[in-house]
């Protein structure tokens, strides 16, 4: 029975052979670490997210006399609503974590070299999805901290040339932040899920045809590949398992980790709190912003910090596979900027006053050198590993595909 | 070895295998119950379970609609040639004594949705009338003829003192 209806719907859709070549027979390189499990992971988390975000959206009410209490009551009197609520805000956490380790991941064995550039880049729209998103989800509940951040950030767009003002004034649909902002907000924060969702599809149609990078860094050969299903399922379901237990950690513990105390008061326009810092996940951005003495000079910096990553498929020049891995000089360059952008977090989330100014700017230095020097070290490093020689696994990796047929793969393996 | 053939034993593999979805399908089917379950009533809707309701005011042969948790409810004073008319009667189609609709034989305490459609039925000298499809019940609330299957339901009530009921619990 089961059989015959699996076959009448394969008569009109590519199901099985879709199940085949995407999932069970889909073939993945068999060394593959854990590191790998990190983008299987942000589409559980993206679910997740949209999952809890549909339920909230039952109880919750894009209003300002009503947002801050229709949370209190999700918080209170619906059933587990405090545990969705909860799984939602730390969810959101969660996903630039993960998310963050995916990409330092793609930076460290430089996956975003050919053929997979529309990976990183596809990859950097959803970031910046992701982002968008976030930010617009973290004025809902009408805190202090929600209502500040939403004015400060809509605030940049005023250093837009000549329309500044009318442009802020779109925004928001309002003089400052208030109604009109809250609501659409809540419309566009139940749109971008979607759009993210779509963008993911877009990001896995790319893979499926580039085919997962690995740690070698070139692509292996068909005796090296094996089926997706079971060995890659089952490693991604452990490593989700761990997940979990971390999260649920966060969840059922200590859930007030990444809520700030100032937002459980509710929004007061008048008064902006004492200090007000972005979430975690801004906090490099936000340093790289504050470190500019120019206002439009520091929203630029900003923006480019976080674009900058799409210029490294070119400014990476090297024909070495693997990055980090076998090169000695971009594995100091990635520790050096990974420990940057940790120290620009720290940065941002300090006041903006004696010795962290210098120290956010020098930071920042680092950070934009890091970009501009890697074209002219990636070549260096090539020229000093050749006349050095090249380690041995490397060699023997040359040796069994050469590096000028790499980019010859079409990525086909049957 | 005796170890490898217990690692290699195929039977073992099947039933750590098995056991593993096993759980791990309890455990999916248990990560929906909080979402199924904040679709029930919130704490704070279920508050409203219960509806006091002073009586003392309803005058003889009046009748007072009350909300009891966004239903209303009617509470009516029946005239004594009213209650002795409901007692020689068994209803219409889904007959019941008046005795066991009505705790003091005055006061008879009904849900006011017909249940045909859900629509209010409007009161008259002789019971209700629904306005949708034109169901009559009786003083008793009982249907009498008209599509509805069944009488008008006699919500949860009780007697606190003379003067006062409170609907939704017994």
């Amino acid at each position: 029975m089961v059989s015959r209806v699996i076959e009448w719907v394969d008569q009109r859709f590519p199901l099985t052979s879709f199940v085949k070549h995407d999932l069970t027979e889909y073939p993945t390189p068999r060394n593959l670490s854990y590191w790998w499990n990190f983008g299987f992971l942000a589409g559980f988390v993206l679910v997740l997210q949209i999952a809890t975000g549909i339920f909230l959206a039952m109880y919750y009410k894009p209003d300002v006399n009503l947002a801050f209490d229709s949370v209190q009551h999700i918080m209170r009197e619906v059933n587990y609503g405090w545990l969705l609520r909860y799984i939602h805000s730390t969810g959101a956490s969660a996903f630039f974590v993960v998310i963050y380790v995916h990409m330092a991941r793609t930076l460290y064995y430089a996956s975003y070299h050919k053929p997979r550039e529309l990976m990183w880049w596809t990859g950097q729209g959803l970031m910046l999805l992701i982002m968008a998103t976030a930010f617009m989800g973290y004025l809902l509940p009408w805190g202090q901290m929600s209502y500040w951040g939403a004015q400060v950030i809509t605030n940049l767009f005023g250093v837009t040339p000549f329309f500044g003002d009318q442009i802020v004034l779109w925004l928001r649909g309002d003089f400052s932040v208030g109604d009109a902002t809250l609501t659409r907000f809540f419309a566009l924060h139940y749109l971008f899920p979607f759009l993210i969702f779509a963008l993911v599809g877009i990001h896995l149609v790319a893979l499926h045809t580039v085919k997962s990078s690995n740690p070698s860094g070139i692509s292996l050969a068909d005796k090296d590949n094996i089926p997706f299903h079971p060995y890659f399922t089952l490693k991604d379901f452990f490593g989700l398992g761990v997940y979990l237990i971390v999260f649920c950690a966060f969840v059922f513990f200590s859930p007030n980790t990444f809520i700030e105390p100032p937002n459980n008061i509710p929004a007061n326009p008048l008064m902006t709190p004492a200090h007000i810092e972005p979430e975690w996940y801004f906090l490099p951005f936000y340093a790289i912003l504050r470190a500019i003495p120019d206002m439009l000079g520091g929203v630029v910096a900003m923006a480019v910090s976080v674009l900058i990553f799409a210029i490294l498929p070119f400014a990476d020049r090297t024909s070495i596979p693997g990055g980090a891995r076998y090169r000695p000089i971009y594995r100091a360059m990635f520790f050096i900027f990974l420990a940057d952008v940790l120290l620009l977090g720290y940065v941002g989330a300090k006041p903006p006053t004696g010795y962290f100014v210098p120290l956010g700017q020098a930071a920042t230095l680092v950070y934009f050198a890091t970009f501009f020097l890697l074209p002219f070290v990636s070549k260096a490093e090539e020229r000093w590993m050749r006349a050095r020689g090249l380690p041995a696994d490397l060699q023997a990796l040359f040796q069994q595909r050469p590096p000028r047929d790499k980019w010859n793969d079409k990525g086909e393996t049957r | 070895m005796a170890d490898s053939e217990i690692l290699s034993c195929p039977n073992r593999r099947d039933f750590l295998g098995k056991a593993t979805a096993v759980v791990g399908a309890a455990g999916v089917a248990a990560a929906c119950w909080p979402f199924i379950s904040s679709m029930n009533p919130s704490t704070d809707t279920l508050e409203k379970a219960t509806t006091e309701v002073d009586v003392s005011a309803i005058q003889t042969g009046q009748m007072e609609t009350v909300s009891w948790g966004g239903k209303p409810v009617f509470v009516v004073h029946r005239t004594d040639a009213q209650v002795a008319s409901m007692k020689n009667s068994q209803g219409g189609h889904d007959p019941q004594s008046d005795a066991d609709r009505v705790k003091k034989s005055e006061w008879l305490v009904v849900v006011g949705v017909c249940t045909h459609m859900g629509c209010i039925p409007a009161k008259n000298e002789d019971g209700w009338l629904c306005p949708c499809h034109g169901s009559v019940y009786d003083n008793s609330g009982r249907i009498l003829h008209g599509p509805a299957p069944k009488n008008l339901v006699v919500p949860p009530y009780g007697f606190v003192s003379d003067s006062k009921i409170v609907i939704g619990e017994a």
